[in-house]
């Protein structure tokens, strides 16, 4: 039993070795396809990263009239805070406005003279409000239009939801779109992998037919003829995932801080490192899974003599 | 040992490739069968390692009812059988020492007896100083050498060889006789199937003469007869 398992071993690794060429092509279409599956699984999450980035942007602001009372704008906080499909709420004064409005452009001295000719606060308190889904502003517009009650709707000077509608709308369609998009590319990429995978297998059935007859005529087992084929596949896909491995750490490497750059606090070399060894596994479950897969379709066709 | 009764073997459409035959061979026989190309030889070859299966009749191996043979005792029946074919079949992926030893790991043999074996038929046949080297650097004579090394190695009870000199010009051809005879007196059943006149003829020994599928002659100290 050990020498036969030996012998497979030795045998598949020497067929591996001398067969260059077709070795070659298996480890090259293994690659694309671990590359594949490697580079769905990296763009999921960076996909996710930048969904929500997006929805975290939009929002509704409730903006109120010169002069209305803190008390009163929170309590209308209160109220829309009780909407269910209302996710936060946050006060924003007049104070925090402008200092937030400084803040952001103090390095822009033609705003600065702007915001200085204009004199004082020229900014309104308002409420941000926050919906867990784009479908539910208008649930929200409706509540601040329809059930709050006339004094407290009298505070308000605009909600800037009509303004934004369309914005808002866009950026979660885009959102959707894009969760869609990923998905077909996904089905259409896995059907190309695929194809591809078992044409290698179709290249491999007719260069090792006569082999597997001629093992079949001089009274080789099944497994002793399957064995070397099965080990030559996995061999193709170990290969296949060291390459793919290599190619992904030196991506990673050389492109996290330009796309840091891009999209601030998407740092794709430490999601890299941090999911190291759920990558390995992918690739590797990937490789192997397709040498193994179709180094067993091969065989079982052609095993019969 | 070897016993055909009444085969037939008909290729779809209609072909009938054999009609009715039936011999015996007995252990440590040397057997040619003869015939013109087409006359059955190798179908009848095919079907003693089970690549056919007869349409009709029943062929016995040792008792063993080939014909309702099962695939998971097919191994255990060619390790007994070494075949030598017209091209070769070595396999082009291996060196000439690996070809033959493949049989010896097939059969489980240890490692000492492999080298020992494998240098031990090398040099029988010939081929020490090619041991290295894939079929495809070999010369046809020494392919068949090679071929014949393979079948002989695991101490087969019968080695069947169709057209073994098919290809090979008459130096090689004689060659390749002389060791199939070796083969023989060292107690192997040997039956071979060939069209050459001469090769028949110089043996002197049983031929089987096929005819469009039919056994026409069967003779103890035969001559190619047509």
């Amino acid at each position: 039993m050990f020498i036969s398992i030996k012998r497979i071993l030795k045998s598949g690794w020497l067929s591996f070795s001398r067969d260059g060429g077709l070795a070659a092509a298996t480890c090259f279409i293994m690659v694309m396809t671990i590359f594949l599956a490697t580079s769905l699984f990296l763009l999921r999450d960076v996909g996710q990263f930048l969904i929500s980035t997006i929805q975290e942007k939009a929002d509704i602001s409730v903006y109120f009239k010169e002069g209305a009372p803190e008390e009163d704008i929170l309590k209308v906080k209160e109220e829309i805070s009780e909407i269910p499909e209302v996710k936060s709420v946050k006060y924003v004064s007049k104070e925090e406005a402008l200092e937030s409005f400084v803040q952001r452009h103090k390095d822009d001295p033609i705003l600065m003279e702007s915001l200085e000719e204009v004199g004082g606060n020229p900014f309104l308190a308002a409420l941000n409000i926050r919906a867990f889904q784009a479908s539910q502003y208008q649930a929200v517009a409706n509540f601040l239009d329809d059930a709050l009650s006339p004094s407290l709707k009298d505070l308000v000077e605009k909600v800037d939801y009509y303004q934004r509608k369309s914005v808002i709308e866009r950026i979660f369609a885009l959102t959707s779109g894009m969760g869609k998009a990923g998905i077909s590319l996904s089905i259409v990429l896995a059907i190309v992998a695929i194809l591809v995978a078992f044409n290698t297998i179709r290249l491999a059935i007719l260069n090792q037919k006569e082999e597997i007859k001629v093992q079949r005529l001089v009274g080789a087992s099944n497994w002793f003829i399957r064995g070397p084929f099965l080990v030559q596949g996995a061999i193709s896909g170990i290969f296949a995932t060291i390459i793919c491995l290599l190619i992904f750490t030196l991506i990673c490497w050389f492109l996290s801080p330009k796309i840091e750059i891009l999209f601030s606090g998407l740092n794709v070399w430490r999601y890299f490192t941090g999911n190291f060894f759920t990558i390995i596994l992918i690739q590797l479950v990937t490789g192997i899974g397709l040498g193994v897969i179709s180094s067993t379709i091969a065989i079982r066709r052609y095993l019969k003599v | 040992m070897i016993s055909f009764q009444a085969v037939t073997k008909i290729f779809p459409p209609n072909i009938l490739a054999l009609e009715n035959v039936s011999f015996e061979i007995k252990p440590k026989e040397f057997v040619s069968i003869a015939g013109k190309s087409g006359a059955g030889k190798t179908t009848l070859l095919r079907i003693l390692l089970v690549e056919e299966k007869p349409t009709k009749g029943r062929i016995f191996f040792d008792g063993q009812d080939l014909s309702k043979i099962e695939p998971a005792r097919l191994p255990q029946l060619r390790r007994r059988i070494g075949a030598v074919f017209q091209d070769y079949k070595l396999l082009p992926s291996k060196t000439t020492y690996e070809n033959i030893a493949y049989v010896m790991e097939v059969i489980g043999a240890t490692e000492e007896e492999i080298t020992r074996d494998v240098t031990q038929v090398l040099e029988i046949v010939g081929l020490e100083g090619r041991a290295q080297n894939f079929p495809a650097a070999l010369s046809a004579g020494e392919r068949q050498r090679a071929a014949i090394a393979r079948a002989l190695i695991h101490r087969p009870d019968v080695i069947l060889a169709d057209e073994p000199t098919g290809n090979l010009d008459p130096y090689n051809a004689l060659d390749i006789i002389r060791l199939l005879l070796k083969i023989h007196e060292l107690g192997t059943t040997v039956i071979l199937a060939t069209h050459n006149k001469e090769i028949i003829n110089s043996l002197g020994k049983r031929v089987i003469t096929l005819e469009e599928g039919r056994v026409i002659r069967d003779e103890e100290r035969g001559r190619f007869v047509f």
